[in-house]
């Protein structure tokens, strides 16, 4: 399995390919540089795998939530590289992408994800690692203050990962009454995690047609009434 | 050669097919015009949200139905200024990404190039050098158009563009949003001779703009008005006649003042009926693209973008966009 996956929802922009399990990546912390970084970098891992993009399988982006721009930047970028190789699409939550990374980085059974969300809200969703090692969602992704992220009472000695947590760390620990076990206040999505999410979705027939593949905002308000600004 | 061109600056999504050869193979328009109507003005986030939906659709109904193959592009063009930031990286990162993905250069286009442009779309076309007069949502100028990529910038509005005015007149008047065309309807019936409106800057030298002192004499008429229908038709045809002469008394100058003797007329303005009679009264040969070519579209982009590729601007894998962008800097 081949696969291309591109992220640039948050601070960071991120490229992965994915070769049957090996990964080639490139990652960098480069906020308001996504439009800049992002082709470069799909094309730095194409190079270096010396591939092209019809030699692959499919492509995967980070669907959001994050910053509204930033998740269209992946996504239009994904759509036309989709469309013109003729490939699938994976959309992966960048939610979902920084629970694999604390999977796979310190064994995490259960990771609580908070991105900070501006605006005193977070988005928020929990995720448990399954019996194929994968993060899989419990209850659903939403966008709340912190003191209201919903809780799944049965889930204990949470890992907790994301910018929210590194805004709100005090309100969400004592939300999670203090069952945080170890908080990463600074994971951000990777497109390494996303290609490894992707990868498993995509076998269990998860794709799309490029025009399908399109951003989670989760924050569906942006405006007031009428006449008023954003 | 064939280039794909991809306009997402403000509130319409426009994709089109043009030929060095064979012209203009198709276009498609997208108008977010009803979404943003409520909000009374163009909402950004929003727009970008549309453009992100509903760009890659569109390209993909319009290369079926001109039955172009993806593998038949020779370039995608797309604009990356002037415009709203976000709306135009929507359009910017998938145009871009098309080209990389189909092995095609991409160039970026000038959205104010496409509209000075758009005229060399139809049969009866303008020979360089012209002069043009840009009249749209945003901006007011007059350009001289020495070649593609050769413009100097002759005159502008020091304040609000002209289509700003006239939808901001419209509001006033409680037209519906974007009220230009309404307010133009309206005026059909309006008594010329009842109201007189300053045609602000001419006595002055020079071929700069102003329009927002005259938004505010029409609020100030209406406010010592009735407020009628029939005062408010009176107040909207007294201030499309003091549009119409200004940018009329304007054009005759530059006219006179470059010697030029052909006038290209763009942008959505451009589709005001009594603008268009007055300027044919021009001791000038005056050009209209044609009115879904005015305001915004991708067939512009797509020209515009084939004279970029033919004069060598093709792009590297690094994007930006230019919400600013200053038309003279461009070069050829
Ligand atoms: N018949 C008409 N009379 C007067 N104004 C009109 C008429 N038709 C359209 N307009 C005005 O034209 C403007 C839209 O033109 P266009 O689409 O070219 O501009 P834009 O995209 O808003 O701005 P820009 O191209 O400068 O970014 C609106 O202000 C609209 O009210």
């Amino acid at each position: 399995m081949k696969l291309l996956a591109i992220d640039s929802a948050t601070e960071a922009c991120s490229a992965a390919l994915w070769l049957d399990g090996e990964i080639i990546s490139r990652f960098e912390l480069a906020p308001r540089r996504h439009t800049e970084l992002l082709l470069p970098m799909v094309d730095a891992v194409l190079a270096e795998a010396g591939l092209q993009l019809p030699q692959l399988d499919a492509l995967a982006f980070g669907r959001g939530p994050g910053s509204f721009t930033g998740v269209r930047i992946a996504t239009a970028s994904v759509q036309g590289l989709a469309w013109a190789a003729g490939l699938p699409v994976v959309p992966v939550s960048t939610l979902a992408a920084i629970a694999q990374g604390m999977i796979d980085a310190q064994g995490a059974e259960t990771v609580a994800c908070a991105i900070d969300a501006r605006m005193g809200e977070v988005y928020w969703a929990q995720y448990c690692r399954n019996a194929r090692g994968v993060a899989e969602l419990v209850g659903d992704e939403v966008v709340v203050p912190p003191v209201e992220v919903p809780l799944t009472p049965e889930l204990k000695a949470w890992h907790a990962a994301g910018t929210g947590w590194g805004v709100y760390a005090d309100v969400l620990r004592e939300r999670l009454d203090s069952q945080a076990v170890d908080i990463d206040g600074e994971r951000l999505p990777d497109s390494r995690e996303i290609a490894k999410l992707a990868v498993d979705a995509f076998s269990r027939g998860v794709a799309v047609t490029p025009e399908q593949a399109l951003p989670v905002y989760l924050r569906n308000k942006v405006t007031h009434q009428r006449g008023g600004k954003l | 050669m064939k280039v794909l061109g991809i306009e997402t600056s403000c509130d319409e999504t426009g994709v089109a097919v043009y030929d060095d050869q064979l012209g203009l193979l198709g276009h498609e328009l997208y108008s977010q015009v009803a979404l943003h109507a409520v909000y009374g003005g163009v909402v950004p986030e929003l727009a970008s949200r549309d453009h992100v939906r509903k760009a890659a659709p569109l390209i993909d109904s319009l290369l079926q139905r001109i039955e172009v193959a993806p593998e038949g592009l020779d370039a995608i063009a797309y604009t990356a200024g002037p415009g709203l930031v976000g709306a135009l990286m929507v359009g910017a990162m998938l145009g871009r990404s098309l080209a990389y993905g189909l092995g095609i250069p991409a160039v970026e286009v000038h959205h104010m190039e496409g509209h000075l442009l758009a005229p060399m779309l139809e049969d009866q076309r303008p020979t360089f050098p012209f002069l043009a007069l840009l009249v749209s949502g945003g901006h007011t100028m007059l350009v001289r158009v020495e070649a593609v990529g050769d413009y100097q910038v002759l005159g502008e509005s020091l304040d609000d563009a002209v289509g700003e005015a006239f939808d901001k007149t419209a509001k006033m008047l409680g037209l519906p949003y974007p009220g230009g065309p309404e307010l133009a309807k309206l005026a059909l019936t309006g008594d010329p001779s009842r109201y007189s409106f300053p045609r602000p800057m001419v006595d002055r030298p020079g071929l700069d703009f102003s329009f927002s002192g005259l938004k505010t004499f029409a609020l100030n008429t209406l406010a010592k008005s009735a407020a009628t229908s029939q005062d408010k038709a009176d107040i909207a045809r007294a201030f499309e006649e003091a549009v119409v002469d200004t940018l009329f008394i304007k054009a005759r100058r530059a006219l006179q003042e470059t010697g030029l003797g052909s006038l290209v007329v763009a942008g959505g303005v451009g589709a005001n009926q009594r603008l268009r009679d007055k300027l044919d009264t021009l001791d000038a040969a005056v050009f209209y693209p044609r009115p879904a070519f005015c305001t915004d579209n991708g067939a512009m982009i797509a020209y515009a973008g084939m004279q970029r590729l033919l004069a060598g601007n093709a792009m590297g894998l690094a994007v930006a966009v230019h919400p600013r962008w200053s038309l003279e800097g461009l070069g050829r």
